[in-house]
């Protein structure tokens, strides 16, 4: 038989697969168009960074946004459903379930949904002419600890909110700065020092450096420092967030 | 030579139990037990504390003092023994929206950690027993309120619980619906299952439970056989009189005199009988629309929790 907190994943995976295609075109839809528009369209106008085209360059940062997004918006909208109008949570917690097996559930779920769009994301890397180096197979360790980070950012978030509506700070002021100056689209380096000791505190720069490396190759040094970084992230947040969750449902 | 009674430990003993959120008193210091094979009404208005105490028993509401003991265990740190043998169909419906019928019954087998083929057994006779065999493959919004109502009771059952708490099981059905699930419920009581059973309705207690508890305000203000308790608090037998302001002032005034059991409402005056008193019903009968009828459950509740409509309500 497998941990309580796994059936709360296999129920969420359950319901996914009734609906995957649109969920999938909703994760992917916005990396994918970035990485065509920007790649292609600035093609020829930027020079090549440190020896990469710039749709090279922005690619791995690209499928690290989409394990962002997917990971973050399942545990705040999705979550947020379960717990408010669907009264999931509330039926959930009257079985053995505790609310830790539900956060630590919600969470992994959360962290899945967002592999499962990196992934999508990586496969396609060819159809745009780019080809990752082998150590491109350690990705899925990283993907899988930044999912872990942002799920429980989000579910944080719903532990915390009383309507949809407080979501857009998360989104608007924590989750797209995160995506434009974490070093995905041009070098973290070009920004101010101060904003550079800001953005390598926050969860998604060393994601971005480390899959950039295991794609094209680089120091193993930075990837593991990235790598320790993100654990360390993952794990921090998991636990606040599942403090945060067990307050919001016993009171 | 009197027959040694041996009580079995209660399935749910409950003593001083207090809730407080902030200066609002939910629960207050509430005693009473459950007893195995045992269907207890717990009855008050809302805002009692019915269902507050029902989230305390499950652990959902942490309890500001006093001592919950469920199985003889101790409570809250062997609330996974606990909870592993009970069943609850909420108020609020909280049925799985995103899956079908029997998905819904299945996934809530797996968070009892009841294995797959276990949980498909269960789950065919439950729908069997709720007469929802044909609507196993269907999504929960197409299910019609009874429908609703009968899986909610259903997945209650799929951890074949020793203590069924069940809280307003038919608010908002139709008749046919609340016999429904009445015949339902009568059933499992027969196969001895111990209930829990939350109510506004007077009818659905007085039919279905052996024992009630009525709840005002956080406390315990009456407990026992429901038919006994309103013939000791209340009487047997209660006329109506229906009449304008004037005349029920006066007869209020008599009825005073001879400190009858009386309550005066805006259109009507009750009068409650203990045993059979000819001037009273002799006045009661010189009014020209006055009903006499035997006391109820209703009756009771009222008196003992008021009738005026309360703004914490």
């Amino acid at each position: 038989m497998s941990p309580l907190f796994a059936k709360v994943w296999m129920r969420n995976c359950r319901v996914w697969r009734k609906y995957m295609t649109a969920s999938l075109i909703g994760n992917l839809g916005q990396p994918l168009l970035f990485l065509g528009a920007m790649g292609f369209g600035l093609r020829g106008e930027i020079t090549d960074i440190g020896g990469l085209t710039y749709l090279q360059f922005i690619a791995p940062g690209l499928v690290t946004s989409a394990v962002m997004y997917s990971a973050a918006f399942e545990t705040t909208y999705g979550s947020y459903t379960r717990l408010s109008t669907q009264r999931t949570f509330e039926a959930i917690l009257m079985t053995l379930l505790t609310p830790r097996d539900l956060a630590l559930g919600e969470i992994t779920w959360g962290a899945t949904k967002g592999i499962i769009s990196g992934l999508v994301m990586f496969a396609v890397f060819p159809l745009f002419g780019i080809m990752p180096a082998a150590t491109s197979v350690f990705l899925f360790p990283v993907l899988f600890l930044e999912g872990m980070a942002f799920a429980s950012l989000g579910l944080m978030m719903t532990s915390l909110a009383r309507n949809y509506e407080f979501f857009n700070y998360f989104t608007s002021l924590f989750i797209t700065p995160l995506f434009l100056f974490s070093g995905i689209f041009f070098p973290l380096e070009n920004l101010t020092p101060w904003i550079q000791s800001v953005m390598k505190t926050l969860p998604l720069a060393h994601v971005v450096e480390t899959s950039r490396v295991l794609c094209y190759g680089g120091s193993m040094g930075d990837v593991l420092f990235g790598v320790t970084v993100t654990a360390f992230h993952a794990a921090a947040f998991t636990w606040i967030a599942t403090l945060l969750l067990r307050r919001r449902l016993i009171t | 030579m009197a027959e040694e009674i041996v009580q079995p430990a209660p399935v749910i003993e409950v003593k001083g139990l207090t809730k407080r959120f902030g200066d609002r008193v939910a629960v207050d210091s509430l005693d009473f037990s459950l007893y195995h094979g045992e269907c207890m009404g717990l009855l008050g208005p809302n805002g009692a504390g019915k269902t507050t105490t029902i989230a305390i028993l499950l652990g959902l509401v942490q309890k500001s003092a006093g001592q919950v003991r469920i199985f003889g265990q101790g409570y809250p740190s062997d609330l996974w023994k606990v909870k592993k043998r009970i069943g609850v169909a909420p108020q609020m419906d909280n049925l799985d929206p995103d899956l079908t019928v029997i998905e819904n019954l299945l996934t809530y087998a797996s968070y009892f950690d009841i294995s797959r083929r276990t949980a498909r057994v269960r789950a065919e006779e439950l729908l069997e027993f709720f007469a929802l065999s044909l609507r196993q493959s269907e999504v929960i919004q197409n299910l019609s309120g009874g429908m609703r109502r009968r899986l909610l009771i259903a997945r209650a059952l799929i951890n074949s619980p020793d203590l069924l708490i069940l809280d307003e099981p038919t608010i908002g059905l139709d008749p046919q619906a609340r016999h429904l699930i009445w015949e339902r419920i009568t059933t499992l009581k027969g196969q001895g299952t111990t209930i829990l059973l939350t109510s506004h309705y007077m009818e659905e207690v007085e039919r279905l439970a052996g024992r009630v508890m009525v709840m005002e305000s956080g406390r315990r203000v009456a407990e026992g056989d429901p038919q006994e308790l309103v013939h000791q608090r209340i009487g047997q037998e209660v006329y109506e009189v229906m009449s304008v302001e004037d005349e029920l002032t006066h007869l209020a005034a008599i009825l005073d005199s001879c400190s009858a059991d009386y309550e005066r409402l805006s259109d009507r005056i009750l009068i409650y009988v203990r045993r059979p008193c000819p001037e009273l019903e002799a006045l009661a009968l010189s009014h020209s629309y006055v009903m006499k009828r035997p006391t109820n459950l209703e009756d009771l509740f009222l008196r003992l929790t008021g009738r005026t409509l309360r703004e914490d309500r």
